[in-house]
């Protein structure tokens, strides 16, 4: 059972990604800004934006139904929710006992569904174009998400977060060369999950190309702070389990001040490293086609089946 | 002088731009050099009055795209506007800021109108350029309604065809200080020209 500590240290960690996710974005739009020869905003301005937008109006279309009210709250409550099965500063995450790697998956794509149907809620046009790309994306990136969890776990034996983690932690990569093609895999789903290039553009004012913002557009106020926020949790998430399931250097084992002193600074690093990567792609490569996408998703599926084929060599 | 012969060009002569044009206020030469001036100060308006973060809707109606020129080059590394906390958005609903350019055509009219109803309160309305000012070059025709100010209540109007990159970042300052002069909600609709 769960004792005090193990609670406290649950919630820290669920706290720590939530209250790090806009810096994230913020590292993001920084790197793109200075590969683009721009100064550009300060890494805190994501915290800015969301302050400013909870002290804003909110004007809601009279066309909208309770799902587009009730929509960032879902959104936010079920990626919030899978923030707490992620390891952040120690290998492990006390929440674990009640949740997986599937869980979390399955809470993303609950989000996903009604972010999906306050797109179309609306009754926008832009609205329901997002969502319908969205939904044919979404059902090409999930079944490549749960192949390349699935070649960790028979790997480490179980899609138990914590146990993946600490078992990571615990051995090299070198007697695991399937985790090279998972990686290659996991990388490329989140890239289509948050919703970067090349499947799509953060930063786009076209509507004809928009995929994700295409859905937010009609939020405005406390919603949009709602919708901003957890679209950053979730990208943070999908960053600590890349960094949690491929490169698990010291992440300690045991909590202790200099355990997680140590833990949290390394996982800084390396997310903004991840981050900072993720960033420089993105200046590097333009969007692709939509009906070219398939073809992106088709090499994660691909590359995690060799994961598996090398798993059973 | 006057009559027909100044119109069919018998009087007229080849003038370089500064004969032709001349600035009523002298506005447009005092703010050139200044960009990062005005920038900072805009910074710490925006500080004040909008948490570090201004959120801009540029609306083209039916403008001749030479605003729209200067407009986006307020997001190239040279002026680089992000670095003040301003972004463009790409709703009206995410944004504080409604930016119009052009004559507002009669096919704009009611789009600006709704455009204007969408963003949530706190918010200002910039109109650019000399069409938007009270028609320019369009007039006040059949066609389009002569100016920004007559569809929606625009709070500053900036000169200029089209207004350099620094007109318009004092222009969004002006906005911002007579938004702090009416408390409890947005200025109200009159002529106030961005003056240096």
């Amino acid at each position: 059972m769960l004792s005090i500590s193990d609670v406290v240290i649950g919630i820290l960690q669920a706290a720590v990604i939530m209250a790090l996710s806009p810096l994230v974005t913020g590292i993001m739009r920084k790197t793109k800004a200075r590969t683009q020869k721009r100064a550009g905003a300060g890494v805190l301005q994501p915290y800015y934006d969301i302050a400013k937008l909870l002290r804003k109006d909110e004007v809601v279309s009279d066309q909208s139904s309770w799902i587009f009210r009730v929509s960032p709250w879902i959104n936010f409550v079920a990626i919030g929710t899978a923030a707490f099965f992620i390891p952040v500063f120690l290998a492990y995450s006390p929440f674990g006992l009640a949740g997986d790697l599937l869980l979390v998956i399955g809470l993303f794509a609950l989000a996903r569904f009604f972010t999906m149907l306050a797109g179309l809620d609306v009754s926008s046009s832009f609205g329901g174009l997002g969502s319908s790309r969205e939904m044919m994306l979404s059902s090409l990136l999930e079944p490549a998400a749960f192949l390349a969890v699935f070649v960790v776990a028979v790997t480490y034996g179980g899609t138990n977060i914590s146990t993946i983690t600490e078992a990571a932690s615990g051995s090299a990569l070198l007697p695991h060369p399937q985790l090279i093609f998972a990686a290659i895999a996991m990388f490329v789903v989140m890239l289509g999950e948050t919703g970067r290039l090349p499947f799509d553009n953060p930063a786009t004012h076209l509507e004809l190309t928009m995929v994700h913002e295409a859905m937010a557009l009609e939020y405005s106020g406390k919603s949009l702070a709602l919708v901003e926020w957890s679209q950053s949790i979730k990208q943070l998430i999908l960053f600590a389990l890349i960094v949690d399931m491929f490169v698990p250097w010291a992440i300690p084992q045991y909590p202790g001040p200099m355990a997680v002193g140590l833990g949290l600074s390394a996982f800084v690093v390396k997310v903004a490293v991840l981050a900072a990567g993720v960033a420089f792609l993105e200046s590097s490569v333009a969007k692709w086609r939509l009906f070219r996408l398939p073809d992106l998703v088709s090499v994660a599926i691909a590359s995690s089946m060799i994961g598996l084929v090398f798993y059973y060599l | 002088m006057g009559g027909s012969g100044d119109i069919l060009g018998n009087r007229l002569e080849a003038r370089a731009k500064d004969g032709l044009v001349r600035f009523p206020c002298g506005a447009c030469p005092s703010v050139a050099g200044r960009y990062e001036e005005i920038g900072s100060e805009l910074r710490e308006k925006i500080a004040k009055m909008f948490g570090r973060s201004l959120a801009i809707r540029e609306v083209d109606a039916g403008s001749c795209n030479g605003c729209e020129i200067e407009i986006s080059a307020l997001n190239n590394p040279v002026y680089d506007i992000e670095r003040f906390g301003i972004r463009f958005v790409s709703s009206p609903r995410h944004a504080d800021v409604l930016l119009v350019t052009g004559p507002v055509s009669r096919n704009m009219e009611a789009a600006l109108r709704r455009t204007y109803e969408a963003i949530p309160s706190p918010k200002i309305v910039v109109a650019v350029g000399a069409c938007a000012a009270d028609g320019g070059i369009f007039g006040d025709t059949y066609a389009t309604a002569g100016g920004v100010g007559r569809v929606v209540p625009a709070d500053v109007y900036i000169p200029g065809c089209p207004p350099r990159p620094e007109l318009l970042l004092q222009g969004l300052l002006l906005a911002i200080n007579r938004l702090r002069q009416e408390p409890g909600g947005r200025g109200q609709a009159s002529s106030g020209l961005a003056r240096s």
